[in-house]
């Protein structure tokens, strides 16, 4: 059920040319994907999922389209036809591919044999707290986390180089408009 | 927005509890589904609603963009800062057993707590500062 | 059950090219980054979906469970949309930038205004 739904919220994205109803269904469908993480047991990766996507991606997409244009032109000049095809072969291979993985919710997986055991058992007893996926994040896999803060790091100071300081005029007959420069940004 | 007094009320009635569970997910983590990284962005979503109905400019008189670029990097050092004062104290990058001389565990909880701090901070004021950009932009 | 153990990957499949086709056929950024964003979710999806065991619950140790689904594709995944939405905010900061330049987002039109400069 859930599935079908996301299925039809990534057509619906597909088909539509008001860009202010994609941005608005992605985020049901970042809501969507939240809710099967529920059912997937993955509560951590829900919640952060309906708080990102659902919330700040959203925001920050209707932002853009602020600053931009809220409506998709018509394609003339791209044909349908060839990134069909490339997705239709993908797809195909990437289908063929799943002939070969293990089946959905079995635990003999080779997935469920290597670290995750010890995980479970053992961090009880060396980390001491209940929720296995924050002492996995922070204590065992601790350099992947620094990475990544600093990934997120990183992509702030490039967004404040890109559009954080003042604005300059732009190239076509807009009038300047000196009142509104920030002076602090 | 400035005239419409119902989300204005609104807001005022849900950011404390929207601040205030972001600090429950930010330190009650460790024991239910939570962390700095969903605690931050709870934290942000937060402040952009209150930006987006009282005006940019209050918020930014609340959350000033100097605190938040002090916040962006303060987080990151204090993760590092963790790791290093691992170091120092005889044990290897980022291992917390040896924060606390007695008990192991008890330096685990602490280095898990400190680490995930840092990662609300620098979320929060990334997240935060990405949407001043964003809303800066416009005027 | 040959079929229902692998029916789920193939819907996240057909949702992977949905976002897939919207990356490469459509010209307008904004709509590039939704898509890119969609293909991104759905490779989420399949990472968590794989680390689900059948009659398990959330790798949260309460003692009352004995079988938890594995916690490693949760932490992996975790990070990754957090720095999902970081890279996809450095993406509509470029598009921003762009329009201010061009004026468009349209990829045509701003190949087209790049020749004109050229010429």
């Amino acid at each position: 059920m859930l599935l079908s739904l996301l299925v039809v919220t990534a057509l619906a994205v597909i088909r539509l040319r008001d860009l202010f109803a994609v941005v608005m269904l992605f985020g049901i469908y970042s809501l969507l994907s939240a809710s099967l993480f529920v059912v997937l047991d993955a509560v951590d990766v829900a919640f952060t999922e309906a708080s990102v996507g659902a919330g700040v991606a959203t925001v920050f997409m209707l932002g853009t389209l602020a600053l931009t244009t809220s409506r998709e032109k018509t394609p003339g000049a791209h044909k349908p036809l060839l990134p069909l095809l490339v997705v239709l072969v993908t797809g195909a291979a990437l289908i063929y591919g799943t002939s070969d993985i293990p089946h959905y919710g079995d635990p003999g997986n080779p997935i469920h044999q290597h670290v995750a055991p010890r995980y479970l058992e053992d961090s009880a007893e060396e980390i001491g707290i209940p929720n296995v996926v924050s002492s996995v994040l922070a204590s065992y896999r601790g350099y992947d986390t620094l990475g990544e803060t600093t990934v997120v790091f990183t992509a702030a100071i490039g967004v404040l180089l890109l559009i954080g300081g003042a604005r300059r005029r732009r190239r076509s007959e807009e009038p300047p408009r000196p009142d509104r420069e920030e002076e602090d940004a | 927005m400035q005239q419409y007094s119902v989300p204005r009320l609104i807001t005022k009635l849900l950011l404390p509890l929207i601040l205030l569970f972001a600090l429950y997910v930010q330190f009650h983590g460790d024991f239910g589904p939570g962390g700095g990284f969903q605690a931050g962005v709870i934290f942000a979503a937060g402040f952009v609603l209150y930006a987006l109905v009282y005006g940019l400019d209050n918020a930014r008189r609340i959350m000033p963009p100097w605190l938040l670029r002090v916040g962006v990097s303060l987080g990151v050092l204090i993760y590092a800062g963790v790791g290093v004062a691992g170091m120092l104290l005889g044990g290897a990058f980022l291992d917390y057993g040896v924060l606390d001389s007695h008990d192991p565990v008890h330096g685990q909880h602490l280095g898990i707590l400190l680490v995930e701090l840092g990662v609300g901070i620098t979320v929060a004021s990334v997240m935060i500062s990405i949407f001043y950009a964003f809303a800066g932009r416009g005027r | 059950m040959q079929i229902l153990g692998l029916y789920n990957y193939w819907i996240f499949i057909v949702l992977m090219m949905c976002g897939f086709y919207v990356v490469i056929s459509r010209g307008n950024l904004v709509k590039k980054l939704v898509g890119l964003n969609i293909f991104q979710t759905s490779v989420f999806i399949l990472y968590i979906s794989m680390g689900k065991i059948a009659g398990g619950t959330a790798p949260i140790l309460t003692g009352m469970a004995t079988i938890y689904s594995n916690p490693v594709p949760h932490v992996l995944i975790l990070t990754a949309i957090v720095v999902g939405i970081a890279t996809t905010a450095l993406g509509l900061a470029l598009v921003v930038r762009i329009h201010e330049a061009y004026g468009t987002i349209e990829e045509d039109e701003i190949h087209a205004q790049s020749e004109d400069e050229a010429l």
